[in-house]
């Protein structure tokens, strides 16, 4: 698909809208269907859409495996510390109350930052996955 | 200082999960076998003090109920620690705390050096999904913790250096994607029912609708999957692979750990959540698990005996010693699931020390074929007289723990009387079994000539310590068994009054 103009414009458009779109469904997730689940997985499908049109080498330049790995662990690290910091304020573990003065944006606070472990980790497992598959066999080449 | 202390024992039951739950993915992204190595010691090591630190509290003050996010219970997810659940983390975590050091040699020498991070990380991810299984008082939580122990399971078994521990490990997926998916099924058709997932609290709602068949249809559904984890006969086809080609250290704590923490699933299952009642008298469940247990030992040992490759044939052993835990559930008294909770431990002891005695001999013959292992009485001393003990312990010999086990097992047979005296002949006949099968071993190891290589030398101290460590404790707790057998008559008598009281 590198010769086809079409698409190769058209990948470059929609990206900056697909990763946005990301964005919206997690920030967005408190209150309509979506969160950091979804929105990982789109934001991965932004680079896997870019791995196809431009190939996987300028792609990985851009986002290395090393940095999908950890993402992966990264996100787990955000959604455990986020117990252990209300922990630490003297709430139970995931007490979002810890997290502001008014608990409504304590709550609030707290799903966001945990959906966003959730989004990193599901973004770098998808990405790391992808990369594997669409790597099988180059190394022997 | 010291009201810093008093918070932190109130997290305990967090932590439990926590700790192990966040060292693994700092473990996957360290590229140092060896630092990795270390983090998973520590956080095992904490772990064992944090599991001994709960069950002196709940002896010495009951229940501890945990609320997740401040979240009063039945709506939030409650950690609920009795002293059943207790005694299970601390089988999980003293099992976890021996063979995280076991490991760091063992894994350098069976898993390719990029990869040992990985196993780090995946071992800390199944320790934890256990931990979280034992701990958590909702049920929809007990599947998740029960994917996150499974999927980090396969994984790790995949490690195996033979090729086949590939298909052992789809295989077993498969089976335990079957079995989570009965589970979750049995979990959903119960919320559809009472509109909870509280442990505590669906006891209180499921009398009011046992007629119902949606209830019966739950029960089934997670009677089978929860079998299928635990391997009872016939549904243990996958675990003689997995155990047999996964890495050693792998084997030893999935045999120790695992299937005890499906056993416990089961007995929280359908003597707290359903009520012993229900199950008793309504659902004949002893009536069902007895012929399928007395079965499992039978025939297990049977094909034990006729195994050559010595791994393997501890795998068919673990699925005949699960039929004896399902044996004393069977019995429907306080005696029979003592005999049950205390087996869980004695067990983990025995195979413990049995498959970390094999890591020993793979790490220096890299094989563990019962010829390979001819003449290596003399050549392995302390690795052989590792096995011998375990061995001994396993067969149910005096001063072991498998005595006082069967004591307990043969005891529940005799105090029901009538035609159950059979059973109790059956326990004797299998022990025999098993000293046939075990004698195997000895004899190749004992009475045949060394053929190996000639500069097969002892396994290195990191190995030795860690497996002695498990021997030393099936000594021990085969002698003074007063402790371990009185917080297992005390978590039966727990489990058989149900969760209320």
């Amino acid at each position: 698909m590198r010769e086809e103009i079409i698409v190769r414009v058209g990948a470059k458009i929609l990206t900056p809208f697909i990763i946005m779109f990301a964005l919206y469904v997690h920030f967005h997730g408190d209150y309509s269907p979506g969160g950091g689940f979804q929105a990982g997985v789109i934001l991965a499908a932004a680079f896997a859409l870019l791995a196809l049109v431009y190939g996987l080498g300028a792609v990985q330049r851009v986002l290395p495996p090393w940095f999908t790995r950890l993402c992966a662990a990264l996100g787990v690290v955000i959604y455990g510390g986020v117990g252990v910091v209300t922990m630490l304020l003297g709430h139970n573990y995931l007490g979002y109350n810890a997290l502001a003065h008014d608990p409504e944006h304590g709550q609030h606070y707290g799903i966001l930052l945990v959906e966003l472990g959730v989004l990193v980790t599901v973004f770098g497992v998808m990405a790391s996955v992808f990369y594997l598959f669409a790597g099988r066999g180059r190394r022997d080449s | 200082m010291g009201e810093g202390a008093g918070r932190v024992t109130a997290h305990l039951p967090i932590l439990q999960v926590v700790v192990p739950l966040l060292a693994a993915p700092i473990c996957a992204v360290l590229r140092h076998g060896r630092a990795a190595a270390w983090l998973a010691v520590l956080a095992s090591w904490s772990v064992l003090g944090i599991a001994l630190a709960l069950l002196g509290q709940v002896m010495a003050g009951g229940v501890i109920s945990y609320h997740i996010g401040d979240w009063v219970p039945p709506i939030g997810i409650e950690y609920r620690v009795d002293i059943v659940n207790a005694w299970v983390l601390v089988i999980v975590a003293s099992i976890g705390a021996v063979v995280a050091p076991y490991a760091i040699a063992s894994v350098e020498h069976e898993i390719a050096a990029r990869r040992i991070p990985l196993f780090y990380a995946a071992y800390l991810l199944s320790l934890s999904g256990l931990l979280g299984i034992a701990i958590t008082g909702d049920v929809f939580n007990v599947f998740v913790f029960l994917e996150i122990s499974s999927l980090s399971a396969y994984a790790l078994i995949s490690l195996g250096r033979p090729r086949r521990a590939l298909t052992a490990a789809y295989r077993y997926l498969i089976m335990g994607s079957v079995g989570a998916t009965f589970i979750v099924i049995g979990i959903g058709l119960l919320y559809v029912m009472t509109g909870s997932l509280n442990m505590a609290d669906l006891a209180e709602l499921l009398p009011g609708v046992w007629d119902s068949r949606t209830v019966k249809v739950a029960y089934g559904f997670l009677g089978v999957g929860i079998c299928l984890k635990l391997a009872l006969f016939p549904l243990h086809l996958w675990l003689p692979n997995a155990y047999a080609f996964a890495p050693s250290p792998v084997t030893a704590f999935m045999a120790s750990t695992a299937t005890k923490v499906a056993v416990y699933m089961l007995l929280r299952f359908f003597l707290s959540i359903f009520g012993a009642a229900f199950s008793f008298e309504v659902m004949a469940l002893d009536r069902i698990l007895l012929p399928l247990a007395l079965v499992a030992v039978f025939s297990m040992s049977l094909v034990a005996i006729f195994q050559v490759d010595v791994k393997r044939l501890l795998a068919y052993s673990s699925v005949a010693q699960i039929g004896y835990m399902i044996l004393g559930l069977s019995f429907a008294s306080v005696t029979g699931l003592t005999a049950t909770l205390l087996h869980l431990f004695n067990h983990a002891l025995m195979k413990g020390a049995l498959f970390m005695a094999l890591g020993c001999v793979v790490y220096r013959i890299g094989s563990v074929h019962i010829d390979a292992m001819a003449g290596l009485g003399k050549r392995m001393p302390w690795t052989m007289a590792a096995f011998v003990v375990g061995g001994l312990s396993l067969v149910g010999v005096p001063l072991t723990v498998g005595f006082i086990s069967k004591w307990y097992l043969i005891l529940g047979a005799l105090e029901k009387g009538g035609l159950w005296i059979a059973v109790a002949v059956l326990v004797l006949v299998t022990s025999v079994m098993a000293l046939v099968y075990v004698w195997r071993v000895v004899e190749s190891a004992y009475l045949r000539e060394f053929s190996g290589d000639e500069g097969t030398r002892e396994a290195p101290l990191s190995l030795l310590a860690p497996t002695w460590v498990l021997v030393a404790a099936n000594v021990y707790f085969g002698i003074d068994a007063v402790r371990t057998a009185g917080v297992a008559r005390q978590a039966a008598e727990v489990l058989m009054a149900g969760i209320g009281s």
